[in-house]
């Protein structure tokens, strides 16, 4: 009989782990601490090497929901009007792995929200949730530099995961997330280089390389999807090939994909929208699972739960 | 192509010269760049002849159905990433109808299949193929469903039996629109693969115990006289799925083994799980996917899918160039200009959205550029800002006298404001200041 051979690859490099969340143990107050990275081969092919951590669903909340479509306020019902009871809803009832929470009120060109109004919500989800934590500012350099240094203080050891650090602006919030042993989000938009660039500045700075993960921006399906797709698989290429600075997690917000015109309006000849918008956000998740994320931010609990259900399937398994 | 290195190892390395080069390397390295062939060679071996012509056919065999105007190309895939060139079959979609409905039921199917039709960035999304399943073990049966479906469509078909006679029966009266019979397994190959050979249809070769059972049967079938296979196999998991459907890319292109140089056909079923294997599938070498059921709902996320994942990397996207009004504007809202490039596009469009402020958003023809890049260029200059104004009709449109510039081409706002007699307003430099800005703008 014919012998097919299995292809395996003899990758020099490795992604590096990163700790998310800290239990009692130490110093923080999580029942649960998770890592993630630590592949040795490309995504789900376990002949290749492996994947010592499933990717994780990081559910979404955000201290506004202005800018929210209503079919995900329908999702959560009541408990989307609060953060903390919006984070009960995604750890207790939609089981995600850890929180995101987007402190978009805070900016001035929103609610105006005073960071330390935000570093208090922070600090109410931290008591209400065991799970680890993902906290963006707004996107405001100036507002954010405050909002986070806040944020990292009143959460000291509980080892958060900040976002994000941009080539433009990253010394404020890299030392913030310093200070406290947090982690922090390296930003990149769609540029294997701009990707390594940010790490090397961040490293330079005296970020160490295990709290670093890195978002080379997840566009949404039919939105750019496929420059984040081959952008993410190059990256993990170069890492495996021995590229250092790009040897480290992933990380891709998805919520992108509600923008999607097809996610947003009727399309001629389809039927429901809310439907089809969870099957937009559900997709953009599959193919950044396929190209190496490791963290994905997501909106609706509908697409979460296939999207986990998906992650089981390709890991062979619950 | 094998590499110079790789042909020299085939040579009788005599040096003779009698191909008319010096050495046999020098020889070698014609035949790689195709300047010469290796039967100019007087010494050379029936083997070495046919390890050359092994290893010069592509890795993956293009394997077609259907006829006359509506072909289905599979297969002919080099690459393992589509960043490396580009993937270039896109993989075919095809929905099922069991011969077991009633004449009624299956043309209604029909009309569904063939309804359903999405029309997205200049491109018209739709199924390719429609299969007709026997579920009916009867072979009148599953001929009359074939006949009711051949009689209204020319949509290329994908016929599904392992009976050689039920095949025979619907396969037999539509033999030169090249039907994909689906197909051959360890139990059937022969009569299968006869049949095949006498109707000249691509075959689906399945698998019943592994890989290595599949590359023999494969070798079976082509022993038959069959060309044209396309390969078939367990899927049950997302995860069997990825690991095998890499498995046979990667052996193909990687040429380690060559044995499955096939495309990949997925059964991928109903319901949820089936749309996840055939978003999947998509992505990962999957040549053709047949679904039982899809809901509408599911097949625009499957479509846009496809349409992303082949598109040529190392051509951008482009939107229609043109005028589209933004959050309902009237004779008082300005112009706003930007970039035909999808992904400034998107981003542009997405931020006056946020704004909330009625905008004449006015895209630009700039061969798929970015703004800097397209100004760099010299695609985007005042003249080219002018003339897509004057195309687009959007003066009529807007009375405002205004047009709102990206910061990033505040240079060209005199020249602009010159030719247009317009009020040039420039804009922020990224794209995420627009909300802030068009809502201070009045």
């Amino acid at each position: 009989m014919v012998e097919v051979p299995v292809p395996k690859e003899k990758w020099s490099g490795k992604i590096g782990e990163v700790a998310l969340g800290a239990t009692a143990n130490e110093g923080g107050t999580r029942s649960i601490a998770l890592k993630t990275g630590g592949e040795s081969g490309m995504p789900f092919l376990s002949y290749e090497g492996g994947m010592p951590h499933r990717p994780l669903i990081a559910g979404e909340v955000l201290d506004s929901i202005s800018e929210l479509p209503t079919s995900v306020i329908t999702e959560f019902g009541n408990a989307i009007n609060d953060p903390v009871s919006w984070a009960r809803a995604w750890v207790e009832k939609f089981g995600a792995d850890l929180i995101c929470i987007k402190l978009v009120s805070t900016s001035p060109d929103e609610a105006n929200r005073s960071p330390q109004e935000a570093a208090e919500t922070v600090k109410r989800v931290l008591d209400a949730v065991k799970v680890p934590i993902i906290v963006y500012g707004c996107g405001n350099e100036e507002r954010d530099a405050k909002t986070l240094e806040l944020v990292s203080n009143i959460a000291a050891k509980e080892r958060l995961l900040m976002g994000h650090a941009e080539d433009t602006a990253y010394k404020s919030i890299a030392a913030a997330t310093v200070a406290n042993h947090h982690s922090i989000i390296s930003f990149s938009n769609l540029d294997i280089n701009l990707a390594k660039q940010i790490n090397i500045l961040l490293t330079d700075f005296g970020v160490k390389k295990d709290t670093i993960v890195m978002d080379p921006l997840m566009a949404a399906l039919g939105m750019g999807l496929e420059y984040s797709y081959s952008v993410m698989e190059r990256i993990r290429l170069a890492a495996f090939m021995g590229d250092g600075m790009l040897q480290v997690p992933l990380i891709c917000d998805t919520s992108a994909a509600w923008k999607a015109k097809e996610a947003a309006e009727d399309v001629p000849g389809s039927d429901g929208v809310a439907e089809r918008a969870v099957w937009w956000e559900t997709t953009t998740a599959l193919a950044a699972l396929i190209a190496g994320g490791d963290i994905l931010i997501m909106r609706s609990p509908r697409a979460a739960a296939i999207t986990k259900r998906a992650i089981e399937d390709l890991a062979g398994g619950v | 192509m094998p590499t110079a290195i790789e042909i020299f190892k085939l040579l009788p390395k005599k040096n003779c010269g009698k191909c008319n080069f010096p050495t046999c390397l020098a020889f070698a390295m014609q035949i790689a760049n195709s300047k010469a062939k290796l039967q100019d060679c007087p010494f050379i071996s029936e083997e070495a002849l046919a390890a050359m012509a092994a290893s010069a056919a592509p890795p993956i065999r293009l394997v077609k159905f259907g006829a006359a105007n509506k072909v289905i190309e599979m297969g002919d895939e080099t690459e393992l990433y589509r960043h490396e060139k580009r993937f270039f079959h896109p993989t075919a979609f095809a929905l099922a109808i069991s011969d077991a409905l009633d004449e009624k039921a299956i043309l209604q199917r029909l009309d569904e299949i063939l309804s359903t039709k999405f029309d997205r960035v200049g491109q018209i999304l739709c199924y390719d193929a429609i299969a007709i399943k026997d579920e009916s073990s009867d072979a009148k049966r599953f001929a009359t469903a074939v006949e009711a479906v051949a009689s209204r469509t020319e949509m290329p078909m994908v016929l599904v039996s392992r009976s050689t006679e039920i095949m025979k029966a619907g396969a037999g009266s539509i033999a030169q629109r090249r039907p994909l019979l689906f197909g051959a397994d360890a139990s059937n190959h022969e009569p299968m693969a006869a049949l095949a050979k006498e109707l000249n249809c691509p075959l689906v070769v399945s698998e019943g115990r592994g890989f290595n059972e599949l590359a023999d049967l494969v070798q079976k079938v082509r022993a038959n006289g069959i060309e044209d296979v396309v390969l078939n196999f367990e899927a049950g998991s997302m995860k069997q799925l990825l690991e095998r459907s890499s498995i046979v890319r990667k052996v193909s292109v990687k040429k380690t083994f060559r044995g499955l140089g096939y495309p990949i056909l997925i059964d991928a079923g109903s319901g949820e799980s089936a749309v996840l294997k055939g978003l999947l599938a998509t992505m990962k070498y999957g040549s053709i996917v047949l679904f039982d059921e899809l809901s509408e709902t599911h097949v625009l996320p499957l479509f846009v899918l496809r349409q992303n994942i082949y598109t040529d990397p190392q051509v951008p996207i482009q939107v229609k160039p043109g005028i589209y009004p933004v959050n309902g504007p009237s004779e008082s809202s300005p112009i706003l200009f930007t970039t035909n490039f999808s992904l400034t596009y998107f981003t542009v469009l997405s931020d006056v959205e946020k704004s909330k402020v009625p905008i004449w958003l006015q895209v630009v023809d700039t061969e798929g550029l970015s703004v800097m890049t397209a100004f760099s260029a010299g695609k985007l200059t005042p003249e080219s800002v002018n003339a897509s104004l004057e195309t687009s009709g959007v003066r009529d449109k807007s009375k405002s006298g205004q047009i709102i510039i990206p910061g990033m081409v505040s240079r060209m706002s005199g020249k602009l404001s010159e030719l247009t007699g317009l009020k040039v307003i420039v804009g922020p430099k990224e794209s995420s200041g627009i909300p802030k800005f068009l809502k201070n703008l009045n």
